[in-house]
């Protein structure tokens, strides 16, 4: 008998190589400075110069009336996403499932698709012109029908509404492509049989479509979990300005601001810590939890 | 099925077609609108004259944006690093989703490997230590700067290592027993098959670089370095459009700064509206691939 030839595994050790050696330097490096965190860090001195302070940072940052701010605006403006950024797919996943002619249906689903592929510079460029209080066309709308203008990225009450709205505008028509995958895996033989026990199409989508959504739906709500502390700093970044920071400064920026521009390194680097921290057991939990009900896994 | 198309499901179909219509109209519309402003005059996007057509039609605030030489440079820089980022980010996704794709018992430090990269998505050391890692490595100012901390993109190496398994074994086995080695394997067995997989990431992979610009914004050491998202945000968002240079007063009746604005964004739209076709193409069997795997 012939013995099987073993399959050396050094060709695959080296074509995992660089990706491991660039990964190393550039994701694991950064967690080994989360060290900056527990120093009072000054660049010139380095990582190894700089005085050490325990957790010096983190009382400074509990003591930080910003603190608290910030992280209340990151989670209620990510919880709204993410309720909007679901509601808002799912109906019309279940609406365009109810077109019959497909090149309607198609050219719809192109023009839905077209913001989630441009940056939130180009879209907050668009935000900006189109809601200028001034010159903007939805103001010049509002002045047509008689109601005053408003200053919607100006005004902190309104600021936070501007973000859910523009985000859930930017990725509704993307997200609707899983719900739609779903809605075809549906067998069409229980519409047929509810159809010949006289259930209306209102029926058949609450009986049939939506139970026959509800483990996606189940899953990507619970993968959301992770991203209760990302409210979205590429938006907030391009579309704040400091009179509207009390309802829409987030974590993210804050850090960003408090560490580059601010120069606190260690104060900003707790800070991120702490985010990383959190949203590390909020994704451990949310993947255990689809691992459990949906049996889904990475890879 | 037969269907009996009642009164009310006629109105639910005028209904479904009008709003889903809208809805539609609704997510074009406002880049519409920035096109329509950026082609008119001056005066007539002051006046609040300008809604989804251009008034006095004019190309000056092209010409504006076009004849600042920093406008053009961004742009040059914006495709190398679309063209070279692209390049590193699919040969390492190819290169490390092979391996992983394999079973322990043929590569046995593979669950080892797997967790290695996960990791990285799972947590991050934030942007401070980030930003000093790539400082101390000495790439601040450099294109790859750009390139090298994200040449690894993790969710693509595991949609790929899950297209990879779902190919054939006969063929790869076919191919070792005639004598090819790994390398020849992945090559002319696995990339060839994946074709599509890969457009799809790579056309993302393009979409990604391109549209990145805080990179940018903070790694480069100079405004000549910047790509043309992170000159756009200066322009565009920070508002450094200085009209100097253009100050013939024929031309300022033409453009004014929300004009050259529109036009800059537009210009930064286009390459994506350009390979949007393609993108759509691709991009629905991608996603479903990934998303909802058994």
């Amino acid at each position: 008998m012939r013995r099987h030839k073993r399959i050396s595994s050094l060709p695959f050790h080296l074509m995992i190589l660089p990706g491991f050696i660039l990964v190393a330097l550039y994701s694991y490096g950064p967690i080994a400075g989360i060290v900056i965190a527990f120093q009072n860090f000054i660049p010139a001195k380095g990582l190894f110069g700089s005085e050490w302070i325990g957790l010096g940072n983190f009382e400074y940052m509990a003591g930080l009336s910003d603190t608290y701010a910030v992280v209340k605006n990151t989670v209620y403006i990510a919880t709204m996403k993410i309720i909007a950024g679901q509601v808002a797919p799912i109906a019309t996943a279940l609406l365009l499932n109810e077109v019959r002619k497909a090149f309607v249906k198609r050219g719809i689903q192109t023009l839905i698709y077209l913001p989630h592929f441009l940056s939130w510079v180009i879209l907050g460029g668009i935000m900006v012109d189109i809601l200028s209080p001034s010159s903007g066309i939805v103001n010049a709308l509002l002045r047509f029908v008689g109601l005053e203008p408003v200053d919607f990225l100006g005004n902190p009450r309104t600021f936070p509404f501007v973000l859910v709205i523009s985000d859930v505008w930017k990725d509704f028509g993307f997200s609707t492509i899983v719900y739609l995958a779903a809605l075809t895996s549906i067998n069409p033989a229980l519409y047929e049989a509810a159809a010949i026990d006289g259930a209306g199409r209102l029926k058949m989508t609450w009986h049939i479509t939506l139970p026959g959504m509800l483990p996606i739906i189940i899953l990507l709500a619970t993968l959301n979990l992770g991203h209760i502390l990302n409210a979205g700093f590429d938006q907030v970044f391009n579309l704040y300005s400091p009179q509207v920071y009390r309802t829409g400064d987030i974590i993210d920026t804050f850090v960003y601001r408090m560490g580059l521009i601010d120069a606190q390194y260690g104060l900003a680097t707790a800070v991120g810590l702490f985010k990383s921290f959190v949203s590390l057991l909020l994704i451990s939990a949310s993947y255990a939890l689809a691992y459990r009900f949906a049996n889904y896994r990475i890879f | 099925m037969v269907e009996n198309i009642t009164w009310s499901r006629r109105t639910f179909i005028a209904f479904n077609y009008t709003f889903l219509i809208g809805l539609a109209l609704l997510c074009l519309l406002p880049l519409v609108h920035v096109l329509a402003v950026s082609l008119s005059s001056s005066g007539a996007a002051t006046a609040g004259l300008v809604k989804l057509w251009p008034v006095d039609f004019t190309w000056k605030s092209y010409e504006f944006a076009l004849s600042k030489p920093e406008f053009l440079r961004s742009f040059v820089v914006s495709l190398q690093r679309v063209a070279l980022g692209t390049m590193v980010n699919m040969t390492l996704a190819i290169l490390i989703a092979y391996p992983l794709s394999k079973e322990t018992s043929v590569f046995r430090l593979r669950t080892f490997y797997a967790w290695y990269f996960v990791i990285t998505i799972l947590f991050h050391g934030g942007l401070i230590p980030w930003y000093m890692t790539i400082k101390w490595t000495g790439l601040l100012g450099s294109m790859w700067a750009l390139i090298l901390p994200g040449a690894v993109p993790v969710f693509n190496v595991i949609l790929l290592l899950n297209f990879f398994r779902g190919l054939p074994r006969e063929l790869e086995e076919s191919a070792l027993v005639d004598g090819a080695g790994q390398w020849t394997t992945l090559w002319k067995i696995f990339v060839p098959l994946s074709l599509p997989a890969l457009a799809t990431i790579g056309l993302f992979t393009v979409v990604g670089h391109w549209n990145s610009w805080f990179d940018g914004l903070i790694l480069m050491k100079h405004p000549d370095q910047y790509p043309l998202q992170s000159y756009l945000q200066t322009v565009v968002i920070q508002g450094d459009t200085s009209l100097m240079g253009f100050d013939n007063i024929e031309d300022l009746a033409l453009i004014s700064e929300r004009t050259a604005r529109a036009a800059q964004i537009f210009i930064g739209a286009l390459p994506i509206l350009c390979v949007y076709p393609f993108l759509q193409r691709f991009f629905v069997s991608g996603i479903v691939l990934g998303s909802v795997k058994g």
